[in-house]
């Protein structure tokens, strides 16, 4: 009974988060990445053409030669097109302002004399932003799955390795895939949440958690710092590209993980000791 | 008992009956709780402090606090802005670490009996805080869900009557952003009684809200303390407090300067006699006879304080009238909370830095 009396507090977050303007606003612009993305293949396909004819970057497989053959490829080049600053960015300015927003505001003194308990609240918090990660990474998702289906053909699914899957195998590993990249933000949800217990200014910590994310995309990108890389979080996001391999390979993928959990422990600490012990005055 | 100094000719009128110096007023309101004014049995004592003290980076907030809140009182907190009242109520709730010093609510030690406390406790600090773009009604029951002993069962029913109570029902479906500050301030003191609570913490319950808003606080304020409640309610309204409130403490740099019942800051622990008379030089001589001290005398008036153990005044009215006074007006005369605070806290404007 207690416990069940205690997830009250989830559902008043989650309601709280999912019901504001700017969660919706957000979800918007994720939704409309793969609307356009669509669009603009469409239109340069229309002639029996490709896209991405020209020199491949290396940060990232190419999906988007594929989507004009098969619709599915869509929301796999709309997860990759999302990934390295759209969806982060969402996440940090929901995880940053997560608890310094409740402060600015002052609400976070009336939550803790209620009592929320400092520890339960942060939990939640934390649980909120997950909640919002993958819900974020769905929007995106389905976005592409629908524009993809209603804007071109759909049929097997060739892998990265050249072999076809059937389309329901396909669609698994979509999802799959989508799982995965939620899961690729686990990290800075930690490292935002944090941030958001050193500051009452929500906005300074939602700039400082993006402003964190592009500092960190940027280093990840220049060669002569390649002994910091591997411990950066977004190092290994597009691993989940090896979901498209036949067979799967793993061993990114559980790179990744293991370096968002790491993330996660770390900071997850980081904010609970800041947390649990700072003066709340605002 | 402090010496009363002798009446200083050209006194003004303005502070008459009012002690005439910090010092004397201090002494005499410290007497006043030291004989008993604040209930001395630690089982009535609801907040109890013991050399608390909060230090912000540069200042020093407050400073030694010694706090006794008895239980079932309507306990006033005063002093000017920036003395520290804010800070002590962020302390008893657990917002803030005290620097040193002890606290207790509900007699346990805050702030690490802060799960099992609060609950009992509905609090008001320094404003009200709400979410701009949920409605009223919404604002209430996520502080509600963040209680973990509040029965989701009953929730629905606790926040309406807690809208009902404040006089807000009308208007609980508005967005808060759209709130007056009036509107604001009685959201916030709904959530403080979405429970029934033992202990209520209001921080300037009434700043911001119209007169009838003034006077429907005070009436709540009233009966919650009727119904067993002890209500802790820091203000800058002087007459409120002396309407309201039966105790009340002095705060003044981040030190408390007097505690007591309302009274007895008030009035001093003395009452004061004034006899309205054209013959004030005789009158005055007949009065210190009568071992009245303090004697202040202004053209158609004579103020003095009565000794510990007064006389009767009917017979000493006689004794005047026979005497040949023509007394036009004899009683005892009130001293404002007002008096006392400006005598304890200094007459400045500015704020103590
Ligand atoms: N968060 C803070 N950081 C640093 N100093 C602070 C902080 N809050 C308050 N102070 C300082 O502590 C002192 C006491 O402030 P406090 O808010 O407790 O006063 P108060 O009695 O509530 O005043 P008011 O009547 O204006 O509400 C002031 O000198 C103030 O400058
Ligand atoms: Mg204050």
């Amino acid at each position: 009974m207690r416990v069940w009396w205690s997830l009250g507090l989830l559902r008043s977050e989650l309601v709280t988060v999912f019901r504001r303007w700017r969660t919706l606003a957000l979800f918007g612009v994720l939704a409309g990445v793969p609307l356009l993305v669509g669009i603009a293949v469409r239109i340069e396909t229309r002639n029996g053409g490709t896209v991405g004819g020209g020199p491949r970057g290396d940060n990232g497989p190419a999906f988007l030669e594929q989507v004009s053959n098969n619709g599915l490829f869509l929301t796999f080049a709309s997860l990759a097109a999302t990934l390295p600053f759209f969806l982060p960015m969402a996440i940090g300015v929901v995880a940053g302002d997560s608890v310094a927003g409740e402060a600015g505001g002052g609400t976070l003194r009336y939550l803790l004399v209620a009592p929320a308990g400092r520890t339960r609240l942060l939990v939640v918090k934390y649980a909120s932003v997950l909640a919002f990660c993958v819900v974020a990474t769905l929007v995106v998702a389905l976005s592409g799955l629908i524009v993809g289906f209603a804007l071109f053909p759909v049929g097997e699914v060739t892998t990265l390795s050249g072999t076809t899957i059937p389309l329901s195998a396909g669609m698994l590993r979509a999802l799959l895939i989508a799982l995965l990249v939620a899961g690729s933000l686990v990290g800075i949800a930690a490292l935002g949440l944090f941030v958001s217990t050193v500051t009452d200014s929500g906005i300074a910590a939602m700039a400082t958690t993006v402003g964190l994310l592009i500092t960190v995309q940027i280093v990840d990108t220049i060669p002569q710092l390649h002994v910091v890389q591997p411990y950066l979080f977004p190092h290994y996001w597009l691993s989940f590209a090896d979901i498209l391999r036949d067979p799967v390979q793993w061993t990114g993928i559980a790179k990744n993980l293991g370096l968002q959990a790491l993330y996660a422990a770390v900071f997850g600490s980081a904010a609970w000791a800041r947390f649990t012990t700072r003066d709340v005055t605002a | 008992m402090a010496q009363p100094q002798a009446a200083a000719p050209g006194e003004s009128a303005t502070t008459v009956g009012a002690p005439r110096t910090a010092a004397e007023a201090r002494a005499a309101v410290t007497e006043a709780a030291e004989q008993g004014g604040v209930a001395g049995d630690t089982g009535d004592v609801v907040i109890e402090t013991r050399r608390l003290a909060k230090q912000y980076r540069g200042t020093l907030a407050v400073d030694g606090l010694d706090l006794r809140v008895p239980r079932g009182s309507v306990f006033g907190f005063l002093g000017p802005n920036g003395s520290g009242k804010t800070t002590t109520i962020r302390m008893l709730m657990g917002l803030i670490q005290p620097t040193s010093g002890s606290a207790r609510v509900l007699g346990r030690p805050m702030p690490n009996a802060a799960r099992s406390v609060l609950p009992r406790v509905g609090a008001l600090i320094e404003g009200p805080a709400l979410y701009g773009f949920l409605s009223g009604r919404h604002n209430l029951l996520r502080f509600d869900a963040a209680d973990p002993t509040a029965d989701p069962r009953t929730r629905k029913a606790r926040v309406g009557a807690a809208l009902e109570r404040v006089g807000l029902a009308a208007a609980a479906d508005k967005k808060a952003r759209a709130y007056s500050l009036g509107m604001k301030q009685r959201l916030g003191l709904a959530a403080a009684l979405l429970q029934p609570r033992e202990l209520l913490v209001l921080d300037e319950p009434t700043n911001g809200l119209d007169p009838q808003g003034m006077r429907e606080i005070r009436a709540l304020v009233r009966e919650l303390a009727a119904d067993g409640t002890t209500v802790f309610l820091s203000s800058h309204l002087l007459d409120e407090i002396e309407q309201v409130c039966t105790h009340a403490a002095v705060m003044a740099r981040g030190r408390l300067i007097a505690q007591g019942t309302v009274a007895e800051l008030s009035a001093g622990s003395r009452g004061r006699l004034g006899v309205t008379t054209p013959d004030v030089a005789e009158a005055a001589r007949l009065l210190a006879a009568r071992g009245l001290t303090g004697l202040v005398t202004e053209e158609q008036k004579v103020i003095g304080e009565l000794p510990a153990e007064p006389p009767d005044l009917a017979e000493l009215n006689a004794e005047l009238v026979g005497a040949g006074v023509r007394v036009r007006g004899f009683g005892l005369e009130r001293t404002s909370l007002e008096d006392t605070f400006v005598a304890l806290t200094g007459e400045g404007f500015d704020v103590a830095g």
